[in-house]
């Protein structure tokens, strides 16, 4: 589903992304973790379509970036810490909004199904300026699901909630990823992570430095494995 | 296999290009409709500096005639950076840019949309303070040549405001920026807006004013044919 | 650290000389004019820096296309040099154009469509500098300063053809439409060797300070690039 070949991205002279290889296959959760600084959210930007590649070659759902990119963003979800949703309008707005700019046609209805999965068909009226941080992240994922993509990149999603927040956005995520699309997740949270993917991967300085399935972790947990990949 | 909603299309076909356009011109107007602090931002200070210039030039009834139109362009073209400004920033500042730029869409149609409402804004405005103005000096602007050169010289002032503004808002100085940036690029059609205004109002002869019109038409056409080539690399990282 | 090539340390001293002869030729060579008297010799400086001004504008908006077009950084080095450097001949050009104004129209300014457009032209150019500033990014601020010089190189024709028209439908404020008024006055077989003389030496003058200032630009990345080096 995500095929990249030693994907390199400099900024001028400073180089960010040293030649990542990374495969991911239909259906799969990966979550893709390290520490600040490693290019987690510039190799997402990338996938996402919003950067290019310096050398390299990327391909999600059989188009290549960045040549076919239009393609690719159809097929493709965003949710990244910031929520993307302009304040001055309800949430139904923002939705109809987005509906257009992806061409769906007859979108009532399927707006409220999305907002029912997110929890917040009685807040559809009000002012996305009125909505918690939670409850905005909640409607990214709204957003980001509303023409049905086969891949989804979620950068940080847990940045700034609370407790609460978090559990419901759990709800979100495992019922987003159970209808069969393909994610990847930047994280922090290692234990957030380790409850909701299949897979793991560590970038560190620029590499995928280690990735294992659930199962490959063994006896020991994530954290474990975290810290081992990074020691090397 | 995957629970799939009856209703959506698996993959809907490319976004239509002219739906994308009026769907961003639709959300900026219906925001805007609801705070309407942009709106009421470009009028206040269009207001302000108009009478400013009251106390700034003297406007005795024998010279108000002359500088009436120079008047005008320039309250229009210092209100029009705040409406450019306030217009991308709130893109910029809460990711929106990357919302709109992860649309199947060409980010030409960003440009346009953004154009249409930005155009609107100013038109509102310039809709408003016309009257304003004609009260307050005594005299009739609501000659259908001079609304033709309103919205000749809007258009441009947008068309190239717009591209300038996607820039000066991924700078650390941004609003600053703008109108630096902004106003030695559109010397030709203050001066060609001016001169036609002036030329209206003073009823002057067709073979005079008509040149002004073509140099506004000419510009506009230019400059919306390279900020629609050029706006990728604007937008792409 | 690369020697300086020596056709370059030629050029230097050619450019040298050429200036040299250009100013006997200005100052001394040349018979004084009749009218105006010795302020007059400041014209032959005037137009050749002027000239010099405009040979910078024109490259810099083609090599902004061609950055554009190619993505090599080496023709945003060529853009930045061009833009200097005819940022400060276009600022002599003004300064000698006033000191010549002064004493035959009595005005240090006479807004006419050539003075006034290098002036338009300064503010861009300044502009231009203040854009790139306000940039991290190396690869976004060359673009948008190719961008910028894009917009730039086609407005300037513009204002200057709307203030000549300016100037044609309504008649001149200062001074008077006289051949004289304007600085016309008819050269003799002298003065037209130190004129053409001044535009040679300065074209001269003009691809040794653009290639020395490409020169400098190339080594100042290299010195960025080994600073990023030896820091990480």
């Amino acid at each position: 589903m995500i095929e990249v070949k030693k994907l390199v991205k400099r900024f001028g002279l400073k180089t960010v992304l040293r030649g990542v290889d990374f495969r991911v296959q239909p259906g799969e959760f990966v979550a893709l973790l390290g520490p600040n600084g490693a290019g987690k959210t510039t190799f997402l930007r990338i996938l996402a379509s919003l950067s290019r590649p310096s050398v390299g070659q990327v391909s999600i759902a059989g188009f290549s970036l960045p040549k076919e990119a239009a393609a690719v963003r159809a097929r493709l979800g965003v949710v990244s810490h910031l929520p993307l949703l302009y304040e001055d309008l309800t949430a139904e707005e923002n939705l109809i909004f987005y509906a257009r700019m992806y061409g769906i046609t007859d979108y009532e209805i399927r707006i409220s199904e999305v907002l029912e999965m997110v929890g917040l068909e009685k807040r559809r009226k009000d002012l996305i300026r009125t909505f918690s941080r939670g409850m905005q992240q909640r409607l990214a994922i709204g957003r980001a699901v509303l023409h049905d993509p086969d891949v989804m990149l979620f950068d940080e999603p847990y940045t700034g909630l609370d407790q609460d927040a978090s559990s419901m956005l759990d709800g979100v995520l495992q019922t987003v990823a159970g209808q069969g699309r393909t994610v990847v997740m930047t994280s922090h949270d290692l234990a957030r992570a380790e409850d909701l993917a299949t897979r793991f991967d560590i970038l560190s300085r620029g590499v995928i430095a280690a990735t294992s399935t659930r199962d490959g972790l063994g006896n020991g947990n994530l954290l474990t494995f975290y810290k081992r990949a990074l020691a090397n | 296999m995957a629970e799939q909603s009856i209703t959506a299309p698996r993959h809907p076909a490319k976004s239509n290009y002219w739906k994308a356009i009026t769907a961003i011109a639709w959300k900026d107007l219906a925001a805007e409709l609801r705070s309407r602090e942009l709106l009421s931002a470009m009028l206040v200070f269009s207001l302000l500096v108009i009478l400013i210039f009251n106390f700034a030039l003297e406007l005795d009834i024998a010279t108000r005639r002359s500088v009436t139109s120079g008047v005008l362009w320039a309250t229009f073209a210092f209100a029009g950076t705040l409406g450019l400004n306030r217009s991308m920033a709130v893109e910029k500042d809460r990711g929106c840019l990357d919302g709109l730029l992860l649309a199947p869409v060409d980010r030409s149609a960003i440009y346009f949309g953004k154009v249409i409402s930005n155009l609107a804004f100013m038109l509102i405005v310039e809709a408003i303070v016309l009257p304003i103005y004609s009260v307050l000096y005594n005299v009739n602007l609501f000659q259908p040549g001079l609304l033709l050169v309103i919205l000749l010289g809007s258009i441009g002032y947008v068309a190239v405001g717009t591209l300038l503004s996607s820039m000066a808002v991924q700078t650390r100085t941004r609003d600053v920026l703008l109108p630096i940036l902004l106003f030695p690029v559109v010397v030709p059609i203050l001066i060609a807006a001016v001169k036609a205004s002036g030329g209206y109002l003073t009823e002057a002869p067709m073979t005079e004013i008509l040149p002004w019109l073509n140099l506004l038409i000419v510009y506009d056409v230019i400059f919306t044919a390279i900020a629609f080539m050029v706006f990728d690399y604007i937008v792409e990282e | 650290m690369q020697a300086k090539p020596t056709s370059l340390k030629v050029l230097d001293v050619v450019s040298l000389i050429l200036l040299g002869i250009s100013t006997y030729l200005a100052l001394v060579f040349a018979p004084t004019e009749a009218i105006m008297g010795e302020v007059q010799r400041v014209f032959y400086f005037h137009v050749a820096t002027a000239w010099v001004g405009m040979l910078g504008f024109i490259a810099a908006g083609v090599s902004g296309i061609v950055y554009l077009r190619s993505g090599d950084l080496k023709w945003d080095r060529i853009e930045i040099a061009a833009v200097e450097i005819s940022l400060v001949f276009f600022f002599i050009a003004i300064v000698l154009g006033s000191i010549w104004a002064r004493p035959v129209w009595n005005t240090w300014w006479t807004w006419d469509p050539r003075l006034t457009t290098a002036a338009v032209t300064e503010l861009i150019y300044i502009a231009y500098f203040m854009l790139r500033q306000g940039l991290e990014d190396p690869d976004r601020r060359a673009r948008f300063g190719a961008v910028y010089t894009l917009i730039g190189a086609v407005s300037v024709p513009i204002t200057f053809m709307a203030i000549r028209l300016f100037r044609t439908i309504h008649p001149v404020v200062i001074g008077t439409e006289s051949a004289e008024a304007q600085g016309g006055f008819n050269m003799t077989g002298d003065m037209k060797v130190a004129f053409f003389f001044a535009l040679f030496a300065f074209t001269v003058i003009f691809v040794d300070l653009f290639w020395n200032r490409i020169r400098m630009g190339t080594l100042a990345d290299k010195v960025e690039q080994l600073k990023l080096k030896v820091m990480q």
